[in-house]
């Protein structure tokens, strides 16, 4: 290159073929360089392939064996042991209830709080909101489930394990991302049609709650699922503050709950199951069974979210904002 | 909409009492109260900040004051003979430990993916392709563990093996590799598939922001394409990898349910990172002591907690300073 660009004007007038093919080409080295540097960078992505694959892949073939109605029917009460029975009802329920009372916690805070940040905010207090809502996107989820443990432990003693619990944890975690994604889709209303309902003589929040949440309406859905899909999966809260529980119970106010990542934890927690040699009606591998087909249906439901997700926004989302 | 009732139904107003001196329009008492009510909100969040700060702080003080006697004469799993910051110790080392071995392998991975969706990718496939990507973040964590524990730790066996075989004198790789491989290696290869997706949103994010006249000047120049790149756009995105790298360190600090599925369990200051027993993380520690902890027990590990959020805080609050530092100053477009 360098001796293309330098060589070249002060040269003979006209060029010789060296320098022509030269100033015509890229010099070996550089074109080497190059497509090796394509190659790393088409490898990093296949690589980047390989745990979503695999992932899917084991899930998927390790799970599909044990997953029916049966499986997604019943509790876990009075299974023990290796015995071909047990399922995963009790966590459906706990999980679909702390996380619905978690959104109910979260969305009008982070829904409220995004408001604030596009029609009022402005100075300090917005921007120290903004930035803190970001650093808060980075909290553990394990510090989120002791602050929730350490909040109620003042009220209700030590040793303190209930649905509710678990519900103000992943709110913690919840509330930020509605935050962002609210945020973001209230900033994509146009300007225009704020200013036309003003010069109606609207006042502010009616303009607020009919024109431009109105307008971003499915993109706040969007951004709700995508939200309850993080939050689902979360494990380490619930397992400190919700404990585990073989039975349903359906109050989350009193009682452990379980949720369906804690039951894969648990089941995988319990190893290979002891079973006599002649003993027909037992599994050895039952625990890892059960706790594949958990997975298996987490993994489902946190796709189903995440795809009923993009099709609000495909949808009823105006064309404008899709 | 008028000066003396708080209407707030335009019709009504007659339209001779609107004052023009004023400014600004009187705002109606539902208006005042919505006002409030999302400024109240913003404040709430800050609130809660401070309130994870400050509980954690209540919670642990018992264990704070307490001394290392009587924690160990308390508490079953506390080390003989050692102070709190005697017990923290190994553990933020482990954490730290971990995260940053993660990274390593995470890091040039994730920029490799972010140029190929941002430069080289067909423009058509490149948001499929990027969606792909963001998959990897929403499978649950405890999924992770349990295919880091069943279906990939065996498989990385041998792998460690010759690892520990053929680099055995490096003092990281020393042998003999433990088998089943529950070792810290093993862990931070799943924390970095873990953290692929963030660092590479962030990164796509920022090469797609590079100028595009500086890559068309390089191009006209008769740059090759990764000349392009190292000249117009990484330079433009260095201060974006450095941060989205410091953001996949906080996610990786945190992470809880695959180490705990994984690693098998240790407290020491060791960098042999093929041997099992000799780490833990804060967070993996915490899930595993806390549901039998007694309640200075649970003090104890809600201090280790403390730790962890202060220390995450941290590279959190580092991580954001770059990234909005970079806003203010990418006026390139």
């Amino acid at each position: 290159m360098a001796t293309a660009l330098t060589g070249a004007p002060t040269g003979a007038p006209d060029p010789s073929a060296d320098t022509r093919s030269m100033l015509a080409g890229t010099d070996r080295h550089r074109r080497v360089t190059d497509r090796v540097m394509t190659g790393l960078v088409v490898t990093a992505f296949l690589i980047a392939l390989v745990p979503l694959v695999s992932v899917s892949w084991t899930v998927v073939s390790n799970g599909i064996a044990r997953l029916s109605p049966y499986f997604l029917t019943v509790s876990m009460r009075g299974v023990f042991g290796g015995m071909d029975a047990g399922g995963i009802y009790h966590a459906i329920v706990g999980t679909l209830l702390i996380t619905a009372v978690a959104a109910l916690i979260s969305v009008p805070i982070g829904l409220l709080t995004s408001i604030y940040l596009v029609e009022y905010g402005s100075g300090a207090l917005a921007r120290s909101v903004t930035f803190f809502v970001d650093v808060m996107t980075g909290i553990p989820s394990i510090v989120a489930g002791l602050f929730a443990y350490a909040l109620f432990a003042v009220f209700f003693g030590p040793g303190v394990r209930f649905g509710l619990v678990g519900s103000v944890a992943l709110s913690v975690l919840m509330i930020p991302v509605v935050v962002r994604s609210c945020e973001e889709m209230l900033r994509l209303v146009p300007n225009e049609l704020r200013e036309a309902a003003y010069a109606l003589g609207v006042p502010k929040w009616l303009v607020i709650v009919k024109v431009v949440l109105r307008t971003a309406v499915a993109g706040i859905g969007t951004g709700i699922m995508l939200a309850v899909a993080r939050v689902i999966g979360e494990t380490a809260p619930l397992l400190i503050t919700v404990g585990v529980i073989d039975s349903i119970n359906f109050n989350v106010l009193e009682g452990r709950m379980m949720s369906l990542p804690v039951y894969v934890y648990r089941q995988y927690s319990q190893g290979l199951a002891p079973c006599a040699a002649d003993a027909t009606d037992c599994i050895t591998t039952i625990n890892y069974d059960r706790a594949w087909a958990a997975a298996l249906t987490l993994i489902i439901l946190v796709m189903l979210l995440n795809l009923l997700g993009r099709l609000i926004t495909r949808f009823f989302a105006p064309a404008s904002l899709r | 909409m008028t000066t003396t009732t708080s209407r707030t139904d335009p019709v009504d107003s007659p339209p001779g009492e609107v004052q023009p001196r004023r400014r600004r329009w009187p705002e109606g008492r539902a208006s005042r109260a919505f006002r409030w009510l999302s400024t109240g909100a913003g404040a709430l969040i800050l609130l809660v900040l401070a309130a994870v700060a400050l509980f954690l702080v209540v919670r642990a003080w018992p264990a704070i004051t307490a001394g290392g006697d009587v924690l160990a004469e308390e508490i079953s799993w506390f080390p003989e003979g050692s102070s709190l910051l005697g017990f923290i110790g190994p553990l933020v080392f482990g954490t730290l430990l971990s995260a940053a071995l993660a990274l390593v392998i995470a890091t040039p991975i994730s920029i490799g993916i972010a140029l190929f969706i941002s430069h080289y990718a067909p423009r058509r496939l490149a948001n499929g392709l990027g969606y792909l990507v963001d998959l990897l973040a929403a499978i649950p964590s405890v999924v992770y563990g349990l295919w880091g524990a069943i279906w990939l730790a065996p498989r990385l066996a041998p792998a460690w093996q010759w690892l520990s075989e053929t680099l055995g004198f490096i003092p990281l790789f020393r042998g003999p590799a433990s088998d089943p491989p529950r070792v810290i290696l093993t862990v931070a290869v799943v924390l970095g598939a873990m953290i692929l997706p963030i660092i590479t949103a962030v990164c796509r994010e920022v090469f797609l922001q590079a100028p595009r006249l500086h890559e068309e000047a390089a191009l006209a120049l008769g740059a090759t394409r990764w000349e392009m790149i190292r000249m117009a756009v990484l330079p433009f995105g260095r201060a974006g990898i450095v941060s989205a790298a410091m953001l996949g360190l906080g996610r990786a600090l945190g992470e809880t349910m695959a180490v705990l599925m994984i690693l098998s369990p240790g407290a020491l200051y060791s960098f042999n990172l093929l041997q099992a027993g000799r780490h833990q993380t804060i967070a993996a520690n915490i899930a595993l002591q806390f549901p039998e902890a007694n309640p200075l027990g649970v003090s104890a590990l809600i201090a280790t907690g403390l730790a962890l959020f202060i220390i995450t805080l941290a590279v959190n609050v580092a991580a954001r300073a770059i990234v909005a530092r970079r806003k203010d100053f990418s006026g390139a477009n």
